[in-house]
């Protein structure tokens, strides 16, 4: 973990000492963290797996809307390994996921939860790309401009955007939107919606829900940003830069925006995590067929193997995000020790 | 000569000064008109909660489980001021109940989140160490980890109930508490009040105890505000996705999902409970701000 | 007689805050000389570092120049426009700040910082500029300049910190250096090393002085005329020997008694000026001063002194200057106050003792 001196630490997962040359050093600490996320994947599987073997009641419990004969429940055990006992199967189970091996669907019974999860990955991955491409120039850009013009009209109308991005969640924001921009389009127009309220395509599908996914984390990063701005524009070295004679555009990029943003990449970590969370209520809502909506089916009909590979894929992504920031905050802040 | 500077740690909780640190930030907040109309929404939502009841057995508001088929989906009316649902039930009266189980939820959870963050702030901290390091990468973990997903799985192995509902909202959301009291129980135990206790034989943890609350209730009460709403939207969430509270009970959640099932014929099924999750936890919000800058004027900008 | 280099006329400065406005600096009128040393001393809040961010247009928000001249070279600092003012600060008037370890951008190389000092202006070349900043890091003595210009402020000690501030000052060869309290933040040896520094420097480079401080020691060891600032105005001022010698303002004496001295035996120790500053938002009538002065008058309360010449080149703001205080009179306020403080004293170890 990177962690700045007088910096609040964020989660010193690893305490390796390391001097501060770079190079060499960079090399072992990633390969320690990567390491590191061994132990943090086994313990989300094996909570998982416990979990969901210990319930009570049956996977076949739902299935088909009736009560599987006992013959049949056995056979469907006996398929999905489920008859061997509790211990045996975690072990095969880990030695599987270490093949890449998921297993079988027990909803889509004839279908692997690898493939599964390979035809719906894309999707949640480009409208969380998009989401967070719209999401960084966007909630810096507001947080900088409010700082740069504190207590002005700008200022006051960025800090009522990021209270109401901030506090009004994205399953009513995600609704509001297509009250307007389907249904009243829908009304005004008699019979044609402006946007489309469900289903994936590369075009004005992914307009709604990628706002709705954005609109909280450009919330957090433009407060976010607009304090950190307005933290460094008081300390003495942005004098010292006025000081100095410099251009305005030079004190505001180069002295000020390069201590301010330290934060605030810093904090690009929690963002990815509001992505994937947002990506299960977004999909929900618009009917996309991504990693979210298939995690809430697998979860309504209890198809374990596929809620457990889900979640080993969101914990994954949540990790390495924080891996790749972790990094960057490395290589912006020349304070930074790795330790 | 100014007063000699009092670091904060050894303010005396019984002291009447201590009292007016409390009577300033009342009013600071009092001050802060979006904190005071986010105070107001707030009390007159507790109010409907509490009186909806009432309301139903005077006959001021209809039911909410009374199904009226022969009159479902219909507009804002004196009869139904608010219209009714798919099932004829008067949405006005389902909208008071939700306030009832969406603020107890959110506020019932919020003990959980203090019980589980102090327990495990005051372990990590008082023992230090090991314990401590342990304790909290276990945090940092929980951290990283997206809490809906968490609740969605507890929610489909445990099956949907109310006490399920309570414990998986419960065990997500008490890191930040924990994280805050831990700093506190080791910032105390550096004191040399404590070393002082210590040697007189009595308890340590004791006086940390009685030295915590004082100095972490600020935190804590804005920690606890803003969780408030956090758990009012994932009881929407999981409702509307069908694991959280059951039909027919009217929980706001289980209202959008009705009302978004015929979104296109009629919106305003949706529109109201979406408005109704919306105003609460904008008002939360604006308390929560609020008593932020009221409780640690150094933080106003 | 040559025009003066910097040459301020009633200036004054106001902050307006939601409490009121505060008079930070009002009615300032003094000059600079070309490769002078002047020191404006006075304690906090009595406007000395405000004149100084007046003199560069820095004055920070919810402050500004209300009115008066700032003549740099016969050129108003205060009407010019943006782009006029950006040019000449750092160019033909720089400062060099109070705390060394702030001053500095953390995340920028130390060379970088005292590079882009020369590349915002015309003065050098962007080749010339660069090839600039190891001789000016050695010119400040800075051990190891070739390699040190690659490091960022954290790897630097506090004194090395300032040594490059100095040099980034220096780095346009300006005409007016000015130093806000330099050596504030740094230990005694440093200190010393520091003022040794900017002396030389003002005699090789020539370049003019403005040491802002509230030590009296510094300004008898390096400077050549003194301005003495109180409530936002200027109540003594002229060379520093003479004011050392026989300062005729009570405040300018009370300094000057406050200076702890080897010379002086123990029992004739520092007496600090008993009071607080004033409160700039609500300045008492008569002369500002008068609420703290042993020596006031009648007319002290009622009308404020103008700032008059009480000897050659040396001006006071007094209705009673201290040649006019009888000796006995200010050794009986000494003993007085040393022996109250010496009760006080007493009273602090009394309680220190105390069971707590």
């Amino acid at each position: 973990m990177a962690v700045a001196k007088g910096a609040p630490a964020r989660g010193a997962l690893l305490s390796i000492k390391i001097p501060r040359g770079r190079g060499s050093s960079l090399a072992l600490y990633i390969a320690k963290r990567i390491l590191w996320l061994v132990p943090v994947l086994l313990f989300v599987i094996t909570i998982t797996f416990f979990m969901a073997h210990l319930a009570p009641g049956s996977p076949w419990d739902k299935a088909g809307g009736r009560q599987l004969s006992a013959p049949v429940v056995a056979n469907l055990n006996l398929k999905y390994g489920l008859d061997a006992p509790l211990w045996v199967q975690y072990v095969k189970y880990l030695g599987n996921v270490a093949h890449l091996d998921f297993g079988l669907s027990y909803q889509y019974q004839n279908q692997t939860v690898s493939s599964i999860l390979l035809e719906s990955w894309p999707i949640t991955a480009t409208n969380g790309a998009l989401a967070f491409l719209l999401i960084v120039p966007v909630g810096i850009g507001l947080g900088v401009i409010a700082a740069l013009r504190q207590n002005t009209w700008v200022d006051f109308a960025v800090g009522g955007f990021s209270t109401f991005g901030a506090s009004v969640p994205n399953l009513i924001i995600g609704i509001l939107l297509i009250i307007v921009f389907s249904v009243g389009a829908y009304r005004v127009t008699g019979g044609n919606v402006f946007l489309p309220t469900g289903g994936f395509g590369l075009d004005d599908h992914l307009i709604m829900p990628v706002i709705t996914l954005a609109v909280l984390p450009i919330a957090f990063i433009a407060r976010l940003t607009r304090s950190s701005t307005l933290d460094v524009l008081r300390q003495d070295y942005i004098r010292t830069a006025w000081a100095k004679g410099l251009r305005e555009r030079l004190v505001v990029m180069k002295h000020v925006l390069k201590n301010s943003l330290i934060p605030v990449v810093t904090a690009l970590g929690p963002t990815f995590a509001f992505l994937v969370t947002g990506s299960v209520i977004v999909e929900s809502v618009f009917a996309i067929p991504g990693i979210g909506r298939t995690f809430v089916t697998a979860v309504q009909s209890r198809d374990y193997p596929l809620i457990l590979a889900t979640t080993i894929l969101f914990a994954l992504v949540v990790a390495l995000a924080n891996l790749v920031v972790d990094l960057l905050y490395v290589v912006i802040d020349p304070r930074v020790r790795l330790s | 000569m100014a007063a000699p500077a009092v670091a904060l740690e050894q303010i005396d909780w019984e002291n009447p000064e201590q009292i007016g640190l409390w009577k300033d930030a009342w009013q600071r907040f009092r001050r802060n008109p979006v904190a005071v109309v986010g105070l107001v929404v707030i009390g007159l939502l507790v109010l409907i909660a509490l009186i909806a009841p009432l309301l139903v057995a005077i006959g001021m508001v209809k039911d909410p489980l009374h199904q009226d088929v022969a009159h479902s989906y219909l507009g804002f009316s004196l009869q139904h001021p608010l219209g009714t649902d798919y099932l004829g039930r008067d949405l006005l009266g389902r909208v008071m109940y939700g306030a009832r189980i969406s603020l107890s939820l959110g506020i019932l959870v919020q003990f959980v989140y203090l019980l589980i963050g102090g327990v495990i702030g005051l372990t990590a901290g008082y023992f230090g160490g090991k314990i401590d390091n342990l304790l909290m990468r276990f945090v940092d973990i929980w951290y990283a980890f997206p809490d809906l997903l968490f609740i969605l799985v507890v929610v489909s192995i445990l099956g949907s109930s109310l006490t399920t509902l309570f414990l998986a909202l419960g065990i997500v959301g008490w890191v930040d508490l924990a994280r805050l009291i831990r700093g506190q129980t080791l910032s105390i135990k550096e004191k040399e009040f404590v070393e002082g206790a210590r040697a007189a034989g009595s308890s340590p943890l004791k006086i940390i105890l009685k030295h915590l609350l004082p100095n972490t209730l600020g935190p804590i009460i804005v920690s606890l505000t803003f969780g408030i709403p956090r758990v009012i939207f994932l009881e929407a969430v999981l409702s509307y996705l069908g694991v959280g509270i059951r039909p027919p009970t009217p929980s706001w959640g289980v209202m959008l999902q009705d009302g978004y099932q015929a979104i296109f014929a009629y919106p305003h099924q949706v529109f109201v409970p979406a408005v109704a999750i919306a105003i609460t936890m904008l008002s939360f919000s604006f308390i929560g701000d609020g008593l932020r800058d009221a409780l640690d004027p150094r933080m106003r900008r | 007689m040559a025009a003066p280099l910097l040459r301020i006329e009633d200036l004054r400065t106001q902050f307006f805050t939601s409490r009121g406005i505060v008079r930070a600096v009002d009615g300032v009128s003094f000059h600079i000389n070309k490769g002078e040393t002047v020191a404006i001393v006075g304690e906090s809040g009595s406007g000395k570092t405000m004149t100084a961010f007046s003199i560069l247009r820095l004055v920070p928000d919810p402050g500004r120049i209300v009115s008066g001249k700032i003549l740099f070279k016969d050129r108003d600092v205060v009407t010019m426009d943006n782009e006029e003012v950006r040019d000449y600060r750092g160019n033909d008037v720089a400062m060099i700040f109070q705390d060394p370890m702030t001053s500095m951008n953390p995340v920028t190389k130390v060379g970088t910082q005292i590079d882009e000092a020369m590349t915002a202006h015309e003065r050098f070349s962007v080749k010339e500029a660069a090839a600039r900043v190891v001789p000016l890091l050695k010119q400040v003595r800075i051990p190891a300049a070739e390699q040190r210009v690659k490091d960022y402020p954290h790897q630097f000690s506090g004194g090395m910190r300032q040594r490059a501030m100095i040099a980034m000052g220096l780095s346009n060869e300006p005409e007016l250096l000015i130093a806000d309290e330099p050596t504030t933040a740094l230990d005694v040896t440093v200190q010393a090393q520091i003022i040794q520094l900017l002396k030389t420097l003002n005699r090789e480079v020539g370049a003019a002085i403005i040491l802002i401080t509230h030590n009296m020691a510094l300004v008898a060891s390096m400077c050549q005329r003194v301005i003495v600032m109180y409530a936002g105005r200027i109540v003594e001022e002229g060379p520093v020997e003479q004011i050392f010698e026989s300062p005729q303002h009570p405040y300018t004496w009370s300094l000057l008694r406050s200076v702890p001295r080897i010379d002086v035996a123990r029992s004739e120790r520092l007496v600090s000026i008993k009071g607080l500053p004033p409160d700039l938002m609500r300045l008492p009538p008569g002369c500002k001063f008068h609420p703290r002065c042993r020596f006031k008058v009648e007319r002290c309360e009622r009308e404020e002194p103008p700032l008059a010449e009480v000897a050659a080149d040396q001006d006071a703001r007094c209705w009673v200057l201290m040649r006019n205080v009888p000796e006995e009179k200010r050794e009986e306020t000494k003993a007085a106050e040393v022996s109250k403080q010496a009760a006080a004293e007493l009273k602090q170890a009394d309680q220190g003792t105390k069971p707590g």
